[in-house]
């Protein structure tokens, strides 16, 4: 193993998945499906967002076929609009809301303030199955006819102009939301109540902190959007009128409401990815998160003034003015921020011992993504530029910038930071270090382009458009081509990776989180004795001192030539 | 290329001919929006730029190989504070500037000439003053202040016009209003921004730009004998409002000459200036906006009359200074309903009013907006 990575494997020869860990507690379909244990919930939500992801990312493709050509020529009008009504609803809804915190958080939180599991199993459990419910729901009202309001369901078109689903997707999407207040609801009172000894509020991972923001969010707005639905569904069975502007209703009450809970949802579905990133910055650099109070503090003040900026949604919907001034000031302010994260992220590569592993890959892609939908969001807050750039693909770009370019990318730089800790096998790094570049590349392909066509004036939601915005869109169509190869092949290869990759061992970058002082896969209960945080987060030189005294106490030749031989022997077969 | 693929070639020609990055400026405020936007884009630039930088030199110098022992630096309450205020200082800049485009934008000049705007699925329907009425195009004079008066008949819709970087979403039930002044006669865009249902990207149309004589000509060719106002006024008489608006010792209702700007007392003790939402509400819903000293009889005329009979409705009231024309289109209201339509143009002319007044004819005759037809009046009874 060379000097430009930290990888640090066991001997294959002799290395074994450990015979007892969470994967073979218990055997059988229903040890699975009636399991309490968060990590095997995790893996339950992983496999569920990762099939809904498919179907929303082939949906996506079908828009992007569409789009190939100014005439409206693959699909019918209506077809169309349920594809992207769809594929909104199943991306955020069933994917990008749930992905970090269900999957990642699911699995890592617990581990890294050292429970055993979170504070409620079973509301964790009933949460899966809600998810469940919400997302069969959802998939058997696209089958059985599908919705065209958009995923943002605008009165009246919802309430009185369609004749599609709208009831049924909106209960799916009721019932899917508490999934996620209840996982909120599960992670605060576990960060509350069951960190282990020694574990201060300013001992906690960054991630931990991420997700205590998202947590909060998912809570306190996610009733709204319950309740902003339960009225579209009143008023389209009643006719209640509440939205009506014929009964003394008003149509943008349901703007205001759904935008209270959507607009800190792209907050719910950031700042757990933040969290990833954290992480990964640090453990790849070596280095303690730069500024650690700053960044743990920012996450606090995203999700405190993420609940006062939904307005900007409506800069040209005849609110009053001074509303305008008002919500454009508070989202100026909430970029700040995600301004302190970024530097914060770059300065703790500073003086760092950097590797480039693929989850470092990911964790750069999402720097710059982020930083062009973050700064995109600027052109949009402020309510000058808003007025030309807003409904045009302006939009649609700075979003996916956001949440695919930063959101997907954190989701996916988790995914292979903590796979050999979920696994207990690595995945072949370079196909994987392809992969990242691969999808880095297809995504600005397919999503930069965009933003030109957005400043050209091309209205979003349009299954057909002036020719001369075709050049744009086909690179942007082609692109997607590209960034689909760059998410199959991860599935791919993790796929492989469960039977024939590399025994990772407990800790094979090397991190600090108390998730990697422990067995890969981790045992049911996590912890053989309860640990006892003695020292900061990220503390490198802990984990050195721990490293040195282990290898004291073992052979000290045999760790030397395990760690000269690593990678070059043969991948062996554990049983 | 030709040869080794027509797909290739074709989009490689469509490429270098065809393409742009920006739109065209074609209003006052687009030089300066799109002054505000090339700021922001520099500081993103610049922003983005230093981020990739430091990534990438951050990333040389201190990679592994080159320094294989991390130097553990706690953070820095100066940086800190310097990334804190320096994004943030920028931020305000641009929340000032843009606030500032935002309420040139959305506050027409006084002198600016209103076109009502009225979107349905899936079009756009467009009312001069002079009664000129389009369909999916909006023609407006070079070097003049236009105000357009949105509202829409169902859902949400969303005029936008790139070129003149402006945008404003017509709502079901309430005007709102955007303005420019166009500087380049040509034709433009104007799209649909918001996802109102089917046909959506069909609800498209085009902006035609004239200098100020073309501009004359195209009314003088369009006009449909009678004015928005004119319009209003035989609707006026077709719903018998003048059975109570007329201004008699005995009238039920208020009198409505005047009454366009200004302020009144409702019965709920409320003070309210007169303007277009006003007018509309009271029109559509009159029980909520009963003004004091009257009795809250008027019926709604809540789906009685379109949104094009209540924009006619609203411009008559607003151009009515006296209540000569009322008081003696009263006297034909004996007459049965069918003879109304007739009665209103055949009255003379008000005084300070009426630019062009059409000389009476027989409302067959006029053009494409039969005066019982276009607003869709019914008659009370």
């Amino acid at each position: 193993m060379s000097s430009h990575t930290i990888v640090s494997l066991p001997d294959q020869s002799t290395a074994r998945i450990p015979k007892r860990n969470y994967l073979t507690e218990e055997n059988g379909l229903l040890s699975w499906l009636l399991t309490s244990d968060h990590k095997r919930i995790a893996i339950l939500y992983l496999i569920s967002i990762t099939f809904f992801f498919f179907i929303g990312g082939a949906l996506a493709g079908l828009i992007r076929l569409e789009l190939l050509t100014p005439q409206s020529d693959l699909m019918a009008a209506d077809t169309y609009n349920k594809v992207f009504t769809m594929h909104g609803i199943i991306m955020i809804f069933l994917f990008l809301v749930p992905s970090v915190p269900a999957t990642l958080g699911n699995f890592f939180l617990p581990m890294m303030i050292g429970a055993r599991d979170l504070a409620l199993p079973r509301i964790n459990l009933f949460s899966w199955y809600l998810y469940m419910a919400g997302g069969i729901l959802a998939l058997y009202a696209m089958i059985t006819g599908g919705v065209d309001t958009g995923w943002t369901f605008t009165t009246p078109l919802s309430t009185h102009y369609v004749n599609t689903n709208v009831i049924t997707t909106g209960m799916a999407i009721f019932i899917a939301g508490f999934s996620s207040i209840f996982t909120g609801l599960n992670f605060i009172v576990t960060i509350h109540k069951l960190r282990a000894p020694g574990m201060t509020w300013f001992r906690l991972p960054l991630f931990v902190w991420a997700h205590y923001a998202a947590s909060i969010l998912m809570v306190l707005g996610t009733p709204v959007l319950a309740i902003a639905l339960v009225l579209v569904a009143l008023e389209r069975i009643a006719g209640i009128g509440v939205f009506d502007p014929a009964k003394g209703g008003d149509p943008l009450l349901f703007q205001h409401l759904f935008w209270f809970y959507s607009h800190p949802a792209v907050y719910i579905m950031i700042l757990p990815g933040m969290g990833v990133i954290s992480e990964v910055i640090s453990t790849f650099s070596r280095k303690r998160v730069f500024g650690y109070t700053a960044v743990a503090f920012s996450s606090v003040a995203i999700a405190v003034f993420g609940f006062f900026v939904w307005a900007h949604h409506m800069f040209i919907m005849g609110i009053s003015n001074y509303t305008v001034l008002v919500f454009s000031l508070l989202t100026m302010l909430v970029a700040v921020p995600s301004a302190i994260k970024i530097f914060n992220w770059t300065f703790t590569l500073y003086k760092g011992s950097i590797t480039f592993e693929t989850p470092m890959l990911y964790a750069f892609g999402f720097m710059g993504l982020f930083t062009i939908g973050g700064m995109t969001g600027v052109f949009l807050g402020t309510a000058g530029t808003d007025i030309h750039l807003t409904e045009t693909y302006f939009i649609v770009a700075h979003f996916h910038f956001v949440m695919v370019g930063g959101m997907l990318m954190a989701f996916l730089s988790g995914i292979h930071f903590w796979w050999p800790k979920i696994t207990g096998r690595m995945y072949p790094e370079r196909l994987s270090q392809l992969a990242a570049v691969i999808t880095f590349v297809g995504f600005n392909f397919t999503f930069f382009p965009q933003f030109i066509l957005g400043t050209l004036g091309m209205p979003r939601r349009y299954a057909s458009y002036p020719p001369e915005f075709q050049i744009l869109n086909v690179f942007s169509t082609a692109g997607a081509t590209i960034l689909g190869v760059g998410y199959l092949l991860p599935v791919l290869y993790l796929t492989w990776s469960l039977k024939y990759g590399a025994i990772a061992g407990n800790n094979p970058w090397q991190a600090t989180g108390l998730e990697w002082q422990t067995q890969s896969p981790p045992l049911t209960e996590n912890f053989t004795v309860m640990p006892v945080m003695d020292h900061e987060a990220y503390d490198y030189e802990w984990l050195e001192r721990q490293t040195l005294a282990s290898q004291s106490e073992a052979n000290l030749s045999q760790a030397k030539q395990e760690q000269a031989l690593g990678k070059e022997k043969e991948v062996p077969r554990a049983g | 290329m030709n040869h080794i693929s027509p797909v290739i070639y074709q989009f490689l020609v469509k490429w270098l001919t065809n393409f742009r990055l920006f739109p065209p400026e074609a209003s006052k405020i687009a030089p300066q929006m799109d002054a505000l936007f090339f700021f922001i884009l520099l500081v993103s630039l610049v922003g983005l730029t230093a981020v990739v930088l430091l990534v990438v030199s951050f990333s040389i110098l201190y990679n592994r190989r080159r320094h294989p022992v991390a130097v553990q630096v706690e953070g820095s309450t100066l940086l800190e504070a310097t990334w804190t205020i320096i994004p943030l200082g920028l931020f305000l800049m641009m929340f000032v500037w843009g606030a500032l485009i935002y309420f040139r934008v959305y506050t027409p000049p006084p002198n600016a000439m209103n076109i009502y705007v009225v979107g349905k699925q899936w079009m756009w329907k467009v009312e001069h003053s002079g009664g000129q009425h389009e369909i999916n195009a909006l023609h407006v004079p070079a070097g003049r202040a236009v105000q357009l008066t949105l509202i829409s008949e169902d859902v949400f819709h969303s005029l936008s016009i790139p070129a003149f970087r402006v945008k404003r979403e017509a709502i079901p039930g309430r005007y709102t209003t955007v303005w420019f002044e166009a500087t380049t006669p040509g034709t433009y865009h104007l799209f649909c921004s918001q996802y109102c249902g089917t046909n959506h990207s069909q609800m498209t149309g085009d902006v035609v730009v004239m200098t100020p004589e073309d501009y004359r000509k195209w009314l003088a060719g369009s006009t449909s004998g009678a004015s928005l106002a004119q319009n209003g006024e035989r609707l006026f008489a077709s719903l018998s409002c003048n059975a109570c608006h007329n201004a008699r010792p005995d009238a039920r209702g208020p009198s409505l000459a005047g009454v366009y700007g200004s302020r009144l007392t409702l019965a709920n003790g409320q003070a309210i200036t007169v303007d277009e939402a006003y007018l509309r509400q009271a029109i559509l819903n009159p029980s909520q906006h009963v003004i004091q000293g009257y009795a809250p009889i008027m019926p709604t005329y809540q789906g009685e009359i379109s949104e094009e009979g209540v924009i006619a409705l609203v411009e008559f009231i607003k151009q009515l200074d006296s209540n000569y024309r009322i008081q003696q289109t009263l006297n034909t209201t004996e007459l049965p309903p069918e003879n109304e339509g007739n009665a209103a143009p055949a009255a003379p002319a008000a005084k300070g009013r009426a630019t062009h007044a059409p000389a009476p004819r027989p409302p067959a005759s006029q053009g494409t907006t039969p005066p019982g037809n276009a607003s869709q009046g019914k008659v009370k009874p």
